[in-house]
């Protein structure tokens, strides 16, 4: 066997690729839940109910994705553009930190106004942070993915001491928490007696301007040809600096909006863990949906449940909840091998 | 002379398959023992990949290959090194960070042996370098070395293994004049002590100076075996390209004030100084050639000219005006038409699509955008009507896979998956459709078959009709010779004065390579 | 007490040998792997790994010793997963990393979970006491900072020299250093570029789960979640520091351990003073700014990162 290089590519074939990955992945964790103990289809039933199986499932599952499909958005823009973010996490907090400054009472607007303006502090938090290691990159040729990854846990050091010193929150007894985020600034709920809220519309909202923006407009052109080959674009005229900036910011800022939604949706106010590593799950989306926007949507919506599946079925069977990132990273691993398949096929020797 | 029985290699029906290209069909022919075989054809008739199956990287489809009477094992080189093949490849295999030595080693021990017997090596390298005449520094880095020097380490690793037949791949593409009569007496020397060798080599003349017989591969095919002693040029030149050249139209038009000019130009990049006191002017309507072995400074003269780097001392004007700093869109804009080396690596963007290629310097204009937004359609027509002009071809198996495809038209194919001359006419269409007022062409031609070649000529000089300036550097002293209106000589950063091209003398111009005769022209010397 | 005081203690540096540990074989699996013209950014999740199976093997009756050999399995076995995607199948090495790491580390709190389900505080077990070598460990100042270490410190010290041997002075090392710069030279001398490099991120990636392993059976006795705290990014900026030369590697190694050392005393020192999160920042901002100063000259193996398909000529 051996893989011969393939010419051209249908869009079924780009579509069934992540079904793959993801069956694949359910097969090989399926060994895992076996050695724990438990009966494969029972807890594949409970995952696939706690994600999916109620209205209540449904609206956690969703308020889940809204984060997941910004990180999925950081990371799909950067890596078109050969971007190593891994900063996600960070940049997600930069955002947090930023609103947090800016929304719990320094600055009071309209509700109309409110909350553009704390998208837009957050966006310009996270867009700086990683435009530290793009400009890193492009003028010291240092790798961004050893800076982006250190500064997360940089960032998560400055947020604990805010946390617990000067930011901590005297009404809230003690815990390490910072102070609510003013109510004109909150993300409203869509869904009555639920947590979900108008993030998922700006995140459904930013796909699409993504997409539209890489495919139709100049800016994408630019970054999509200087994300490719930076050396051609470069020597063809185009403005490689400016384009690098561009792209940092619009990665880092879509992060920084998953550190809004959070903030200023699902909790209220900000604490130490208020992400669960969406930074990093968000890769996993970027590559399940072959880092097209749109494509995001799904993967993160399907990863949200995974997470919310495990969540309940850890409750139901007694597995622990962990099975969730095993599945993340193997549909992660199994869509790169998968992917291979849109520029080779598989031939007999 | 005829090969002495039983030959040492015989190659029979061997036929390879790329895709939907036949890289090879069918060959036979052998190889005596002490004979020198030349392998003739233009860019892309095979011989490479022949050479490539017996030297085991490739696996043929179908034929055999015998080495004394015993059948080889395809598909390993270990196999075909054991068997006493080696080969010189086109692009060196050489690790530049690490020496002459350790290149020569690698391999010759086995992994699992816990030490190194370099002082034995070292030795035995020494004796092979001084029975043959190929003096290279053992210890010193490759990165180090002329290419002429790496050339020898490339032999040496060959010698150190007892290789009986001794495949070269184009060895005297990288090389002067005079240092291809140096290799040719190593060679010749090597000869001498039994060893075969195989010669690939696109070059006539050099067949008649070192081969005994001469196989011409045309399109994947064998096209005829000849004795180098009963055959003519004209013979084999029909040989491999099967039909008469296509003439290449040259006609003197007006020659106007220089586009560009360079006075006393130094350039200094990374600390180092890479350019000396260059004067050089490209007149409207004349081709002007630098010849000159590749890393004399002819990269940093091209990128100066096209605007990519910026001038350290001396002055650049450009339309008369003088320019201070490198822009390559400003360049653009201004009427220079940039056709880089790097055709595949710099000249697109491969994983964009054809037509997004042929806008990557135009993209700004109001016909393809409007207020940011990407105008598809008038992309598209201007695409086809380029394709058209220029005869750009997506590939067969492209125009296949689009009846299947439900996304349509050829535009979206990635540009990446273009033959080598199509991807040199994509970019030719890109800079040339705009009328520029100077072209500035570094190894336009190189890799390219002699249909696609004569096309890229015939373009430049049509250019030059038009009154354009064209700036040509190539390493192919016959392209130079066929179609430039002056030369110029680039030695160490130094650029000779401009010798008109009726008076220069293809001999000389070598010596002038190397660096003799090159400060004052040999004739004027008493 | 002073700065320059702290210097001067025999206790400070027999922490830096002992913090350095990890990082020894971090940075040197990391920079076999590299040379060999692989980014291996597996390295956190698989020191994360080693240190949970080595414990849990301890913890489950395993003696120390052979708690050591299976994290290096371990190791391995994950190198040849990242070898399989990335030298076999082509792909991405920095994505295939990035899954490595995080199917390795939310591997080990999966099995550590399934295994231990209703633990808050992590059990404890009986870790590598620290073994004086005689004679050598009496050398006033050297001698207990040297020779009063634990089992994997030694071999972490005795390693370096090996390695540089084995890297320069063998076949396979001349080998390993030629595929990361030009794996078209080692196929053209015979060798099967695939398999060789293979094996040394196979050999890189055990070097890397026994600097986990350490963690647990030699330092800290048992398994906290995200323990590794980032040491293995850190190791990576290393290997750049170090030029990809194991020499330079190890003084990397305790020039880091040492300034993390020294950050840990200044803060029990300076007691209110500056918050101690800033003194936690200090070794990735250390990290950064060493791969400032040194990524503009940095002379990568040639070949790390570009992919080698046979055939593809």
């Amino acid at each position: 066997m051996r893989l011969e290089r393939r010419q051209g590519v249908s869009l079924w074939l780009r579509l069934t690729l992540p079904v793959m990955a993801i069956a694949i992945a359910l097969l090989l964790c399926s060994t895992l839940l076996l050695w724990a103990g438990v009966s494969v289809s029972d807890a594949y039933l409970s995952l696939a109910q706690g994600a999916f199986g109620s209205k209540f499932a449904l609206t956690e599952t969703l308020t889940r994705a809204t984060p997941l499909i910004f990180t999925g958005l950081a990371a799909a823009v950067a890596f078109r553009a050969k971007l190593w973010n891994i900063g996600g996490e960070g940049q997600l907090y930069m955002g947090a930190m930023a609103i947090t400054l800016f929304g719990t009472g320094a600055v009071t607007l309209p509700p109309v106004l409110m909350v553009p303006f704390l998208f837009l502090v957050a966006v310009l938090g996270g867009g700086m942070l990683l435009l530290v290691s793009a400009a890193l990159k492009t003028w010291l040729r240092v790798d961004e993915v050893v800076t982006t990854l250190l500064l997360n846990f940089v960032v998560l050091l400055l947020v604990d001491y805010l946390l617990f010193g000067p930011w901590k929150d005297p009404m809230a007894l003690g815990w390490p928490q910072a102070a609510r985020i003013v109510d004109e600034g909150r993300l409203a709920t869509i869904v009555p007696r639920s947590r979900l809220h108008t993030g998922l519309l700006f995140a459904l909202g930013a796909a699409c301007l993504v997409w539209v923006v890489m495919r139709f407009t100049r800016w994408g052109f630019e970054i999509r040809a200087v994300g490719h080959n930076i050396f051609a674009a470069g020597f063809s005229g185009i403005p490689v600096k400016l384009a690098v900036i561009r792209t940092a910011l619009l990665s880092g800022g879509l992060a920084a909006c998953a550190g809004v939604t959070e903030v200023a949706g699902t909790k209220g106010y900000l604490t130490v863990d208020i992400s669960p590593g969406f930074g990093y799950t968000g890769i996993a989306v970027a590559m399940l949906a072959g880092l097209n926007p749109l494509g995001v949507i799904a993967a993160a919506v399907f990863f949200a449940g995974i997470y919310n599946g495990a969540d309940s079925m850890s409750r139901a069977m007694n597995v622990s909840n962990y099975i969730a990132d095993v599945m993340t990273a193997t549909a992660l691993l199994s869509m790169l091998v998968c992917s291979l398949l849109v520029n080779y096929r598989l031939k007999r020797n | 002379m005829k090969p002495l029985s039983p030959p040492v290699l015989e190659i029979s029906g061997i036929s390879k398959r790329f895709g939907n290209l036949q890289a090879n069909q069918d060959l036979t022919f052998s190889l005596g023992r002490g004979e020198v075989l030349a392998l003739l054809g233009e860019n892309g008739a095979g011989k490479t990949t022949l050479m490539n199956i017996l030297f085991g990287h490739y696996v043929a489809d179908s034929g055999e290959i015998r080495l004394d009477g015993q059948q080889l094992q395809q598909g390993s080189p270990a196999v075909a090194l054991d068997a006493g093949v080696g080969m010189v490849h086109q692009h060196f295999t050489l690790g530049e960070n690490l020496t002459a030595l350790e290149n020569v080693l690698l391999g010759t021990e086995s992994l699992r042996q816990p030490f190194q017997r370099s002082d034995v090596a070292r030795e035995r390298l020494a004796q092979l370098s001084q029975r043959f005449g190929l003096k290279v520094d053992p210890d010193s880095r490759v990165s180090e070395l002329s290419v002429g020097e790496r050339q020898r380490v490339e032999i040496l690793k060959a010698l150190f293994r007892d290789a009986r037949i001794l495949i070269l791949d184009e060895p005297t593409a990288v090389l002067t004049p005079q240092e291809s009569v140096q290799l040719f007496a190593a060679l010749r020397g090597m000869v001498a002590e039994g060893m075969s060798i195989i010669f690939i080599s696109h070059k006539l003349a050099e067949t008649f100076d070192i081969a005994d017989r001469v196989v011409v591969l045309r399109r994947g095919e064998l096209a005829g075996i000849f004795e180098t002693r009963s055959t003519s040029a004209e013979e084999l030149a029909q040989a491999m390209v099967g039909h008469a050249l296509p003439e290449i139209k040259r006609r003197s038009g007006t020659v106007g004030p220089a586009v560009i000019e360079l006075r006393n130009v130094g350039v200094e990049r990374e600390g180092e100084s890479r350019l000396f006191d260059v004067n050089l002017a490209v007149p409207a309507g004349e081709v002007v050639g630098i010849a000159g072995v590749s890393g004399n400074g002819q990269n940093t003269l091209t990128g100066v000219l096209g605007g990519d780097l910026s001038v350290t001392s001396g002055s650049l004007s450009l339309h008369g005006e003088e320019i201070r700093h490198a822009s390559p869109r400003g360049f653009i804009e201004a009427g220079v038409a940039r056709i880089p080396e790097d055709r595949t690596d710099i000249g697109i963007v491969g994983e964009m699509s054809l037509a997004e290629n042929l806008i990557l310097e135009d993209y700004r204009d109001q016909r393809f955008q409007r207020a940011g937004w990407m105008r598809r359609r008038r992309i598209d027509s201007h695409a086809k009507s380029l394709c058209e002009k220029f005869d750009i071809r997506g590939s067969e198996q492209a125009r296949q896979a689009e009846k299947f495809d439900i996304r349509g038209s050829e535009q979206a194919r990635q540009a990446k998956e273009l033959s080598g001359g199509n991807i040199q006419k994509l970019i030719l269409a890109r800079v040339l459709h705009k009328s520029p007022r100077l072209i500035i062409a570094s190894q336009p031609t190189r890799g390219l078959d002699v249909g696609a070649q004569a096309q890229v000529h015939q373009r430049l000089l049509d250019a030059k009709q038009h009154g354009v300036a064209v700036y040509l550097v190539s390493e192919d002293l016959e392209e130079l010779f066929s179609i430039c209106d002056r030369i110029h000589v680039m030695f160490e950063g130094r650029l000779s004065d401009a010798i008109p091209i009726e008076e220069a003398d293809i001999e000389e111009i070598g010596l002038m390579m190397t660096g003799k005769g090159f400060f004052g022209r040999p004739s004027d010397a008493a | 007490m002073e700065l320059v005081e702290i210097l001067f203690t025999v206790g400070f540096w027999t922490a830096v040998i002992r913090m350095a540990t990890p990082l020894i074989f971090g940075t040197l699996g990391e920079l076999i792997c590299e040379r060999a013209g692989v980014l291996n950014l597996g390295i956190e999740g698989i020191m994360t790994f080693g240190a949970m199976i080595a414990w849990m093997w301890v913890y489950q009756g395993g003696d120390l010793y052979s708690a050591i050999v299976v994290a290096a399995i371990a190791g391995a076995v994950f190198g040849v997963l990242h070898s399989g995607l990335t030298v076999y199948l082509g792909v991405s090495q920095h994505v295939s990393g990035i899954g490595i790491t995080l199917l390795a580390s939310s591997f080990s709190y999966f099995i550590f979970r399934v295994m231990l389900p209703d633990v808050t505080t992590p059990p404890k077990i009986e870790s590598f006491e620290p073994l004086a070598i005689p004679l050598l460990s009496s050398i006033p100042f050297i001698g207990p900072a040297l020779f009063q270490q634990t089992v994997i410190t030694y071999i972490a010290l005795a390693l370096i020299p090996v390695f540089s041997y084995v890297l320069y002075r063998t076949p396979f090392g001349l080998a390993v250093r030629m595929v990361g710069e030009n794996p078209l030279a080692v196929e053209a001398q015979g060798i099967d570029v695939l398999a060789l490099r293979t094996i040394a991120v196979a050999i890189g990636s055990a070097l890397m789960a026994i600097g986990g392993a350490f963690l647990t059976i030699s330092v800290f006795d048992a398994f906290y979640f995200g323990m590794i705290n980032g040491r293995g990014w850190i190791c990576i900026a290393l290997v750049i520091f170090a030029s990809w030369k194991p020499g330079k590697a190890f003084l990397g190694t305790i020039l880091f351990a040492g300034f993390d050392a020294l950050q840990i005393r200044i803060q029990q020192e300076s007691g209110i003073g500056i918050p101690y999160q800033f003194f936690l920042m200090l070794p990735y901002l250390l990290s950064i700014a060493a791969l400032i100063l040194i990524s503009r000259k940095a002379a990568y193996p040639k070949a790390l990162l570009v992919p080698f398909r046979k055939g593809e000529r």
